[in-house]
């Protein structure tokens, strides 16, 4: 008989949030939901949508794609030799990116590479509607990807007096 | 009214055959009505959703749309299954159902066929239901479905007993079993000799109308009851290899008997189609019986898919402590009480 008091109050909260449901948005009612084909959903600021690529960062390290668990980044590059930084010096080598590609049908949104990248080349954006009706075609490639930096938002500044710890900004 | 109906005479076959297309469109219909306004609208409130809004007006055809898309599934029957049984079993279930509407009055002549033993009637039949739960869970060949078939059975018969104990008081009270016989009974009642409200049941048997609800859940195998059919463990108990039109055949047969014994709730203990201050022989009940009736059982349907929406599932030792430690005993005192009361008054 202990649980009586526990199982009335139980109907109560259902029903109170059916009342609170059905009650219009002005009076402080509504769902929580939204008619999400109709009205947008906005995300918060720093979530984990699409990963955004920022080409000229990247050093083909192979970093991402090695951490990768479910090894959806697949990357190709070719050396080449740059001019060298000063006169009289030894050409540089350097990497070209020539592919940069994530799968998302197989992408678990886990943002390891986003953490792992060392030369911040990588970024979280908020987006989400980027479904197809093929799943080949959620292979994004290295322009695709770089298209969704336009949508990472601006980098939020620490707290005052932390500053120096400030490493991450997308240029 | 009731004189142009009864001036058609109409042949045995005649009346039979209408009779059966009357309860052929009521089973669907209001196993339609509870799915949709219970199910898919109230269930999204108590959960701070809208429910299903594109299909029709506010999304109320898409129940219709639902059938429509189980009519078109294939329809699997196991390797190993017991053809004809398997086949045979969603029938029989709904046959329970079918055969419940039979006895439910909507006025004093709007009814079926008007038993005498009208609820000894009601409360039979509804039990066949476990045959048709058992024959599905044996057919299938599966474990999962063996094994909820076999928890249905020991529920279904465990709930029985209560439910029937607690309608035994109403029928102290009433001194009759038919159901018209009851609802007349609350309607020429009187509360200590006042009599504009009658006296619906419920004032004197609230614990019968309790009990009854409770073990109206369980025959339901609706939570908090639902270990027969608990998907996290049994993923759907008997109903696990059953697909397209045979699942939509269980699915009609669970929810127009819940409309129904809410019917027959409210026909026990909130007066039936009887509206206060009028009298239940007027010809007005042609229209207003039903009317009355169908409010009363949304309000009953309202309580019991609350309570289903509200509460996590009872374990299966809990599930028959519960039956047998608290609703049986509490029943029998139920019947003791109204026996006494009855014979003082």
């Amino acid at each position: 008989m202990a649980q009586v008091p526990g199982l009335i109050k139980g109907l109560g909260v259902t029903f109170g949030e059916m009342v609170k449901t059905l009650k219009p948005d002005s009076r402080g009612g509504g769902p929580v939901t939204v008619d999400y084909p109709h009205v947008k959903e906005d995300p918060a600021p720093r979530a984990r949508g699409v990963i955004a690529l920022h080409e000229e960062n990247c050093t083909s390290c192979m970093l991402c794609s090695r951490e990768c668990p479910d090894w959806c980044i697949y990357i190709e590059a070719h050396k080449y030799l740059a001019p060298p930084r000063r006169e009289g010096g030894k050409p540089r080598q350097k990497n070209a990116l020539d592919r940069f590609d994530i799968d998302y049908s197989l992408c678990m949104y886990c943002g390891i590479c986003v953490e792992v990248c060392p030369f911040d080349a990588l970024f979280w954006s908020p987006e989400y509607e980027y479904s197809e009706p093929r799943i080949a075609d959620l292979l994004h490639d290295k322009s695709r990807l770089g298209q969704w930096m336009e949508t990472v938002p601006d980098f939020e500044s620490y707290e005052a007096g932390s500053e120096q710890k400030v490493k991450k900004v997308p240029s | 009214m009731t004189h142009v109906l009864s001036s058609i005479d109409l042949a045995y076959w005649q009346s039979t055959l209408i009779k059966l297309i009357v309860a052929a469109i009521l089973v669907p219909t209001t196993a339609l009505i509870l799915g949709i306004v219970f199910l898919f609208k109230v269930m999204s409130w108590m959960q701070s959703r809208k429910g299903p809004q594109e299909a029709g007006p506010r999304g109320l055809l898409q129940l219709l749309a639902d059938g429509a898309k189980f009519v078109q599934k294939e329809d699997l029957i196991p390797d190993k299954a017991d053809r004809f049984v398997f086949k045979t079993a969603p029938l029989v279930v709904l046959m329970s159902t079918l055969l419940l509407y039979v006895v439910l009055p909507a006025s004093q002549h709007l009814v079926i066929e008007d038993l005498d033993v009208g609820i000894f009637y009601a409360l039979a039949v509804s039990s066949l239901s476990v045959i048709g739960i058992l024959m599905a869970g044996w057919a299938s060949a599966n474990k999962y479905s063996l094994m909820g078939a076999l928890r249905a059975g020991g529920q279904l018969i465990a709930y029985e007993l209560p439910m029937v104990l607690a309608v035994v008081g109403v029928v102290i009270q009433a001194g009759t079993l038919s159901l018209n016989g009851i609802v007349q009974a609350q309607a020429n009642g009187a509360i200590f000799g006042f009599s504009a409200l009658g006296n619906p049941f419920i004032l004197t048997q609230f614990v019968g109308f309790f009990i009854f609800l409770a073990a109206v859940q369980a025959e339901l195998t609706q939570t908090p009851f639902d270990m027969p059919v608990a998907e996290s463990e049994i993923v759907g108990g008997y109903q696990v290899e059953y697909s397209g039109f045979r699942f939509l055949f269980f699915f009609l047969a669970e929810f127009a008997t819940a409309f129904v014994f809410a019917g027959i709730a409210a026909t026990l203990f909130l007066g039936g189609y009887w509206f206060p201050g009028v009298d239940t022989s007027s010809n007005i009940y042609w229209i207003l019986g039903p009317a009355v009736l169908f409010t009363k059982i949304m309000a009953v349907a309202f309580l019991i898919f609350w309570v289903r929406f509200t509460y996590p599932r009872f374990r299966e030792d809990q599930l028959q402590a519960f039956a047998w430690k608290w609703l049986i005993p509490i029943a029998l005192v139920n019947i003791l009480a109204t026996g006494i009361l009855k014979v003082v008054f």
